[in-house]
């Protein structure tokens, strides 16, 4: 598992990342109310706005982590934001994304490098 | 900066892992470890206890000895029936300005010898200022230190409060009473800011964390933070000063017409006297040009506060704006207040907000959003 310093999380599969946001985040977050997904098939760049989520006090904004195109959607935490809370890095991922230059994985964060950040 | 301040309960929050946050110049607890959303269901299905220890109280004396004429020298500042408030009860009351808008909203009790006020944290040093200018002449202010103020809320809560004092449970919405809790004593109305039944307690520093304890020791009653708090009172329909209320809302576009008594409307027998009252009185004769409206989103996305409101998909001009807005835990969506120009203030209206630079329904609804549970 690779992490970001947006509190992201990306997981690597035969050439197809799955991404969410970590247990971390949720925390600073609270409650989540509200999640919005891109579309499939969109184009993003690094640090796009992918995804709006509002959580009960504010709203924020999930940045695409990598250059690619996203490739599905989780629907279960658009029904029930509140998956996010209780399983982030499992059953509450938000998308998958064919990179454009899988090699820019090495660019993120280890485990150890994000638990360091977020000491 | 300038350092914040605590309240009694501070070394309370702490130790029950609350996340404490500067409000109005205070270490205030906005959450616990529950969260918003369970601490807010968990206050309409039993209990919750919330400090507002920062919240300002104020007691006001006449000099004669007669309670009238303290009464009719707040009547200068309120457009409230203040003379006609029983003995141990209260009303809920706004200070206005010679603008007609609202410098503040409070409750005034009548105590019998006195009245008691508790007015927002934000507001007080304000509020004191306008009440020396006002009222020292008639009357001696006493700004009341040393004393905290909680709230317990939910239907449970008569059951927890009457535990320690049997006789609160004959109480009714916005009586008040002089009741000993724990050894303390309380100055304890039956009122509150979350559409449940339940209580506000003045209760002297040094035994309020004793109180506390007490009341936080039955299973029923739990630590709730001012996250929840804003929830609760949102979709109770209830109105947060410097949000929904301000310099620039009159009472009547505030949809708070019912506060103003008939006896101080035009025509009653203390008509006026009070600081807007010719914009006030035009406002009930003509009709507001906005007014306060409840609003439900189609979709789920909330509409926060400054959202900007039109009157269909394409209309370039405003016709209002969104003051408080968020998601309600018990209606389990969003939900939002605001103010819309008159002509599209009925219930059932479909609006549009500019949510991130789309257009997204929503309808005027009624409020309060979830059904209220006072003890009349």
């Amino acid at each position: 598992m690779k992490f970001t310093e947006d509190h992201e999380w990306l997981e690597e599969n035969d050439g197809i990342v799955t991404v969410g946001i970590t247990k971390h985040a949720t925390e600073q977050l609270g409650d989540l109310v509200f999640v919005e997904l891109p579309e499939v098939g969109a184009e993003v760049g690094r640090g796009d706005d992918v995804c709006v989520i509002e959580s009960v006090k504010a709203a924020s904004d999930i940045v695409a982590p990598l250059d690619g195109e996203i490739v599905e959607i989780n629907e279960a935490i658009v029904e029930d934001p509140t998956l996010v809370n209780a399983d982030p890095t499992g059953a509450a991922w938000f998308f998958k994304m064919k990179l454009t230059n899988a090699a820019e994985m090495n660019e993120l964060l280890d485990e150890d490098a994000y638990n360091a950040l977020i000491e | 900066m300038a350092d914040l301040q605590k309240t009694p309960l501070y070394d309370l929050h702490v130790e029950l892992n609350a996340k404490m946050v500067p409000f109005a110049g205070y270490e205030m607890p906005v959450q616990y470890p529950p969260g918003v959303m369970k601490e807010h269901l968990h206050c309409r299905a039993a209990a919750g206890l919330f400090d507002v220890s920062h919240m300002g109280q104020v007691r006001i004396r006449p000099k004669t000895g007669d309670l009238a004429d303290a009464a009719l020298a707040l009547e200068k500042l309120v457009p409230v029936d203040v003379l006609g408030i029983g003995v141990d009860r209260q009303r809920y009351g706004f200070f206005t300005n010679d603008a007609g808008g609202i410098l503040d909203d409070l409750m005034i009790a009548n105590r019998g010898g006195h009245l008691f006020l508790v007015v927002n944290a934000a507001c007080k040093e304000a509020d004191f200022a306008l009440m020396q200018a006002g009222l020292s002449d008639v009357c001696d202010l006493e700004i009341i230190k040393g004393r905290a103020l909680l709230a317990l809320q939910g239907p449970a809560a008569q059951t927890a409060l009457a535990r320690l004092a049997p006789e609160v449970a004959d109480m009714t919405f916005m009586d008040v009473a002089t009741v000993q809790l724990s050894g303390a004593q309380c100055w304890v109305s039956r009122s509150g800011y979350t559409g449940e039944d339940g209580y506000e307690i003045s209760v002297p520093d040094r035994q309020a964390e004793t109180l506390a304890r007490h009341l936080l020791d039955r299973n029923e009653v739990q630590a709730i933070g001012l996250g929840a708090r804003d929830s609760l009172r949102l979709e109770a329909g209830l109105c947060l000063y410097g949000n929904d209320i301000d310099e620039t809302t009159t009472p009547v576009e505030a949809s708070l017409n019912w506060a103003i008594q008939k006896v101080r409307r035009e025509g009653g027998d203390r008509a006026g006297g009070f600081p807007g009252a010719a914009r006030i009185f035009r406002d009930f004769t003509y009709g507001p040009k906005r007014k306060r409206v409840g609003m439900l989103p189609a979709g789920r996305a909330p509409m926060r506060a400054g959202t900007r409101l039109f009157a269909d998909e394409s209309a370039a001009d405003p016709i209002g704006a969104v003051t408080s807005g968020g998601f309600g835990p018990t209606l389990q969506g969003p939900m939002s207040m605001g103010y819309v120009s008159a002509k599209y203030h009925d219930v059932g209206t479909v609006i549009y907000a500019d949510i991130r630079g789309k257009r997204m329904a929503a309808t005027i609804s009624p409020m309060p959003f979830t059904p209220a549970g006072f003890k009349r």
